[in-house]
């Protein structure tokens, strides 16, 4: 037999086989992606470093107690001797988020389940792009547009100055509306179909297969939509601090100012000098909201396992 | 006719422009099987979610012609097809339970119309199961989901699951296809066992399952109903060539 040598396809394992361009070009292909993902790595991990040794440094070396940022109610960082309570921002990052979350859950079930069961046609080519469009706003034309409807109008309507907890929660969720939707309506999607037809056919209604065989099956991945949606709402700077009033306080209502931990560092970042108490305190607020994020990732991972189930 | 007599008459079904079925006029005899065989795209499944309406979930699908149940033409727009489906069980090739527990499978279809006592639903949980040869097998684990059953138990639960309704009708669209021999073994037994209570309408590919579970066999072909006639005849002698042909094996 005399089969012709050839390296071009790779070719069969021949002597010059070891060194053949198949195995080159898979040697080269892997060691990019490698690359890659080591760059990728090391530049999360040293992310995570670098707020940790920061936001670390003034329980460790500054005498600043984890119990008194996390719960105490005042924050002087300048005063004499300097306060560091966190609370009010946590307090403020979580109920505008979960605020936020509350008024878009419903509204994005809704849409997706417009788009998927009652109108999918419309819904892919209109309503679809039209959510994905609000998505690609920048966030500081929600905090402008924020500022120039919401806020007059909670001024008008309640008691306040209109800016506050409610007119940021309001902004956050329009901001988060896309991520609740896209991620619901992709589970509704998935969901198989023979679940549907099999609810018709037992003679139930459209109402009746939305409400009690579709949405109880896909919950956990639309949850999973809302946590994600918090996630992002938790870490919003720039719309919410246009809006909230930034009081460091704790309000007792939903129409007074508040702040969040977002717009705290954004606030006082640009006064403080690298190294001093005031700014590792920032780095510490930036280290809370990280673990929170790894919290949100988690709950994440958590109802995937569900869904899988 | 009774009046759960079911018979199609010039019964045509288009998809967009194509008629996939056309002008069928049958007529079920109640409380046996009807196979319906053909070569695949046929019309065979098509013709069988007309006779529930499910062909309206499929948007372009266009129904001619007239379906009757008893005294009524269930293609009149007026009908009510959520009373309809009610008294026509279906069940399909790929074993669908719900993701819920054993127990609300069944319990399931009572609920949506309006079967509220725990005791009532106990009942028709166990008469279903029991109906189905299940409910030895799953007693003990109501509470467990439907999808950690076995396939062929998927496909009981789903049998039991129409049955929970009170239908007097039972379409099966190739309820065996996906299962193994001994599955398929127990889904024939079923479908013998139920003829005595329900009119029973089963699409299969498979010519020896016809033959052995069917009362009467239809041939459809390129969406004529070819030939129409007691199994015993159709399986020994065809009077058309094409049904001998197929069901020797030599097309389709």
């Amino acid at each position: 037999m005399n089969l012709p040598v050839t390296n071009k396809q790779g070719g069969p394992p021949g002597k010059s086989g070891k060194w053949g361009k198949h195995v080159i070009e898979e040697a080269r292909g892997r060691a990019f992606v490698y690359f890659c993902v080591l760059l990728m790595v090391v530049t999360i991990f040293s992310i995570v470093f670098f707020i940790a040794s920061r936001g670390l440094t003034p329980f460790i070396s500054q005498g600043v107690s984890v119990k008194d940022m996390l719960f105490g109610l005042k924050w002087k960082p300048e005063g004499n001797p300097p306060l560091f309570g966190a609370l009010p921002f946590l307090f403020g990052s979580f109920v505008t988020s979960v605020l936020a979350a509350l008024i878009a859950a419903p509204l994005g079930f809704c849409a997706s389940i417009f788009m998927t069961e009652i109108m999918p046609k419309f819904g892919r080519t209109a309503l679809q792009p039209a959510i994905e469009l609000l998505a690609g706003i920048p966030s500081v034309v929600y905090g402008f547009v924020g500022l120039s409807v919401v806020v007059p109008f909670l001024r008008d309507v309640f008691p306040g100055q209109g800016i506050g907890i409610l007119a940021g929660a309001i902004v956050l969720s329009v901001m988060i509306l896309p991520t609740v939707t896209t991620i619901g309506t992709d589970a509704l999607r998935s969901l198989p179909s023979g679940l549907k037809e099999g609810s018709y056919a037992l003679g139930a209604t459209r109402w009746q297969t939305i409400y009690r065989l579709i949405l109880p099956t896909a919950l956990p991945s639309l949850l999973t939509g809302v946590v994600l949606g918090i996630a992002r709402a938790f870490g919003e700077a720039l719309a919410v601090q246009m809006v909230i009033g930034n009081a460091p306080h704790i309000p007792r209502s939903l129409f007074e100012s508040a702040t969040t931990l977002t717009s705290i560092i954004t606030l006082e970042m640009g006064n403080t000098t690298s190294g001093s108490l005031h700014n590792n305190a920032l780095w510490s607020l930036a280290l809370i909201l990280l673990l929170m994020t790894f919290l949100f990732v988690f709950v994440v991972r958590m109802l995937e396992r569900r869904v899988k189930r | 006719m009774s009046a759960q007599g079911l018979s199609t008459n010039n019964l045509s079904v288009f998809y967009g422009e194509k008629q996939a079925v056309k002008k069928v006029s049958m007529d079920f005899e109640e409380r046996s099987v009807t196979a319906l065989i053909g070569p695949s795209g046929c019309g065979k499944s098509t013709f069988l979610r007309s006779l529930n309406r499910m062909n309206d979930l499929i948007s372009g699908a266009r129904i001619e012609g007239e379906v009757w149940i008893g005294d009524k033409n269930i293609c009149d727009p007026h009908t009510d097809v959520v009373r309809l489906r009610q008294r026509i069980g279906m069940v399909w090739q790929k074993p669908n339970p719900f993701h819920k527990s054993i127990y609300e499978n069944i319990a399931f279809g009572p609920r949506y119309h309006g079967v509220k006592g725990r005791k009532q639903l106990d009942e028709i949980v166990e008469t279903c199961l029991r109906k189905t040869a299940l409910w030895d097998e799953v007693k003990d684990r109501l509470s467990q989901s439907g999808l950690a059953l076995s396939g062929g138990q998927q496909q009981r639960l789903c049998i039991a699951r129409s049955l929970a309704v009170q239908p007097n009708i039972l379409l099966m669209d190739e309820p065996a296809s996906a299962l193994d021999p001994v599955s398929t073994a127990k889904i024939e037994e079923l479908i013998s066992e139920l003829k005595k209570d329900y009119t029973i309408v089963i699409v299969t590919h498979n010519m020896q399952q016809a033959a052995r579970v069917s009362d009467r066999t239809a041939f459809f072909f390129l969406g004529d109903l070819i030939e129409y006639d007691d199994t015993q005849k159709m399986f020994t002698n065809p009077s058309k060539k094409s049904t001998d042909d197929y069901i020797s094996g030599r097309f389709g």
